[in-house]
């Protein structure tokens, strides 16, 4: 472990420890110049937590202005579906590998919570950290085996477990089986997280788990780890020979992906106050979660939120004009919206953002390229 | 670490391979070669088209797992290790087909390796910044991977290793598909990396790249070591000739 020319551990104190080179290399630099740290190039990093900031003032004011109940379901369920996507967008859009049964740790989260008060009268709060602690453990037992192998063996153990789960729970007892849980009625309370008077406060916690969410995916998006599952999403021989152990990083992605995932099944379970299998672990939301993603932008933080913008009001908006007709509509606008997505703009709206974006900074007319040339003025 | 384990180490060849052997089916790519890699040195390993040179590679910086022999870096076996186990150690290689991360800006591609040594973004940012300027890239670190000429990429492979902080590293052709004043610019860089003190393990077809750059160098043929010692000996080598102009040149000549 010695001898490194890279190795500073053995320089004196005094040396700066986290430099790189010693003079052999720093005489070489071109032009005779030091090779000084140089400024990193300053990304406009924070930016999208002040968009988060935004679009979290505008969504809380939203039910505050439009005080309709049909209104604040669709806000609820958008956020819901907003948070699904984030979170499934660290497994698939940061570290690309393809989950079909995201559905799963959403059940297991809804019926934990639901459990929890039905079963044994505990707060579904503790409820809803259990399942959280569950679907975690059950998305490493599962991903872990898989992960070591390449291609779609991943895809299709999602696809089989969500499945394998969803059976188990139609003929599990202690769950109710396919009859479901209906949570009984508690005196209404932030204690018992359950509402009856307004969706109001739904709206608002729901909001806050999301924005939580949100800076989940932006830290680990911007984390050592958000760089590592990138690398092994570009190409795990790549990344291996940079000392990055593929198969752990993936592991941990998925693991945080479903423990938020749960955590939001649980916030659904308390606001619908029943569930059943059908549907909570359907293989529908697992599909919700990947359209709208894929609609809106895979791995990047707004492509969920702007994908479930679309998706859910329609969705929800043809249930509540259409009743059970109306059941279906939703998923063939959508599709066909996905292929059209896939035909012109795989990055989906966030790429077709950002390729606008760049036409208009190559005609000179953006902000950046203004800024840009009074600099150098 | 204390005073004999240092000379020990010193005393030893930083890379000790032997009796490496790697069968595919009834193909040996690799028959038995053994060599020895010294601190400080460039030694070039090359042979005509599927001599096994890839092959070699990838059991040494643990992409395959030799069928027989014994690989051992720094006075560690590391036989059958996991590719980042040993990039851990300090051994790390680069790809023919090279592999950059096209969604990636250049300097993240970098910081992606920097992050094994360095604790935070920005000392990962730093160690980026300063590879980045050696490879000659720094003008374009925030270039999306995919945009960059395959000369560029080259040198993003080899900047993505160096931030790893090897202490030997391993070119699988990194010279091949550029041109002359390009090749120059990399034999440059493989001098200034020794001098750095660095060791490089270099697969290359390009001789007049390679020879006056090299200490020492392997040829492998049909997967087998037919000579080693410094390029002029090898060149001639009436094996090496034979190997790869063929037996009816050789006898014409």
């Amino acid at each position: 472990m010695n001898e490194s020319p890279w190795k500073d551990r053995k320089e004196p104190a005094g040396e700066p420890t986290r430099r790189l080179t010693h003079g052999a290399l720093e005489r070489t630099g071109s032009d005779g110049q030091a090779l000084r740290p140089a400024q990193p190039v300053r990304r406009r990093a924070r930016a999208p937590e002040l968009w988060l900031l935004a679009v979290s003032a505008v969504v809380a004011v939203l039910p505050l202005a439009v005080n309709n109940v049909n209104f604040h379901h669709v806000l609820i369920m958008f956020l819901i579906f907003a948070s699904l996507g984030e979170a499934w967008n660290i497994i698939t859009g940061l570290a690309g590998q393809t989950s079909f049964g995201h559905a799963a740790f959403f059940g297991i989260g809804a019926y934990a919570a639901a459990v929890a008060y039905f079963r044994h009268g505990i707060s579904p709060w503790i409820g809803m950290a259990a399942g959280a602690v569950i679907a975690t453990a059950v998305s490493a037992v599962v991903s872990y085996p898989v992960f070591r192998l390449k291609g779609h063996y991943f895809a299709i153990a999602t696809l089989a477990v969500a499945e394998i789960i969803f059976q188990l729970f139609v003929s599990w007892s202690y769950v109710e089986g396919a009859t479901g849980i209906s949570i009984p009625v508690a005196a209404e309370g932030l204690a018992t997280f359950q509402f009856h008077t307004s969706k109001l406060p739904y709206c608002y916690i729901t909001l806050a788990a999301f924005v939580g969410t949100v800076l989940v995916f932006r830290r680990v998006e911007e984390s050592r780890l958000g760089y590592y599952l990138r690398a092994i999403k570009g190409s795990e021989e790549a990344a291996m020979a940079m000392g990055i152990n593929p198969a752990r990083y993936k592991l941990y992605a998925m693991m945080i992906s479903a423990f938020i995932t749960s955590i939001f099944g649980s916030i659904y379970a308390q606001y619908i106050l029943y569930i059943d299998p059908f549907m909570v672990f359907a293989l529908a939301i697992s599909m919700k979660i990947v359209l709208l993603t894929v609609l809106g932008g895979l791995g990047s933080v707004w492509g969920p939120v702007l994908g479930a913008a679309i998706l859910i009001p329609l969705s929800e908006y043809t249930r509540i004009l259409l009743g059970g007709t109306g059941k279906g509509i939703d998923l063939i606008v959508f599709g066909a919206l996905i292929v059209v997505v896939a035909c012109f703009q795989p990055q989906g709206i966030v790429g077709l953002m950002r390729s606008h974006g760049r036409r208009r900074a190559e005609r000179g007319v953006s902000g950046d390229a203004r800024r840009d040339a009074t600099a150098v003025a | 670490m204390d005073a004999t384990d240092t000379r020990a180490a010193n005393a030893r060849p930083l890379l000790e391979v032997t009796g490496l052997t790697m069968r595919f089916g009834n193909l040996a790519a690799n028959d038995n070669v053994t060599f020895n890699v010294h601190r400080g040195e460039i030694v070039a390993l090359i042979g005509p088209n599927g001599a096994g040179k890839t092959t070699c590679f990838n059991c040494v910086s643990g992409f395959l797992r030799p069928t027989a022999g014994r690989v051992v870096f720094d006075g560690i076996d590391i036989t059958g290790m996991r590719p980042y186990h040993i990039c851990r150690l300090g051994l790390t290689r680069t790809f023919q087909i090279v592999k950059t991360l096209g969604d990636m800006t250049v300097e993240e591609n970098v910081m992606t390796g920097a992050f094994l040594r360095a604790p935070g973004k920005r000392e990962a940012r730093e160690v980026a910044a300063e590879v980045l300027e050696l490879t000659g890239l720094l003008d374009k670190r925030a270039k999306p991977g995919r945009s960059l000429t395959i000369a560029e990429r080259k040198r993003l492979e080899i900047a993505r290793a160096l931030a790893t902080r090897p202490k030997l590293l391993m070119l699988d052709e990194a010279m091949a598909g550029l041109n002359p004043t390009e090749i120059k610019g990399a034999m440059d860089l493989c001098l200034r990396l020794r001098e750095a003190g660095l060791t490089l393990v270099v697969v290359e077809h390009i001789m007049e790249a390679i020879m006056p750059i090299s200490d020492r160098v392997i040829v492998l043929s049909s997967g087998e070591k037919i000579a080693e010692g410094t390029p002029e000996e090898v060149a001639a080598n009436e094996d090496v000739i034979k190997a790869y102009l063929g037996e009816k040149y050789h006898a014409a000549s």
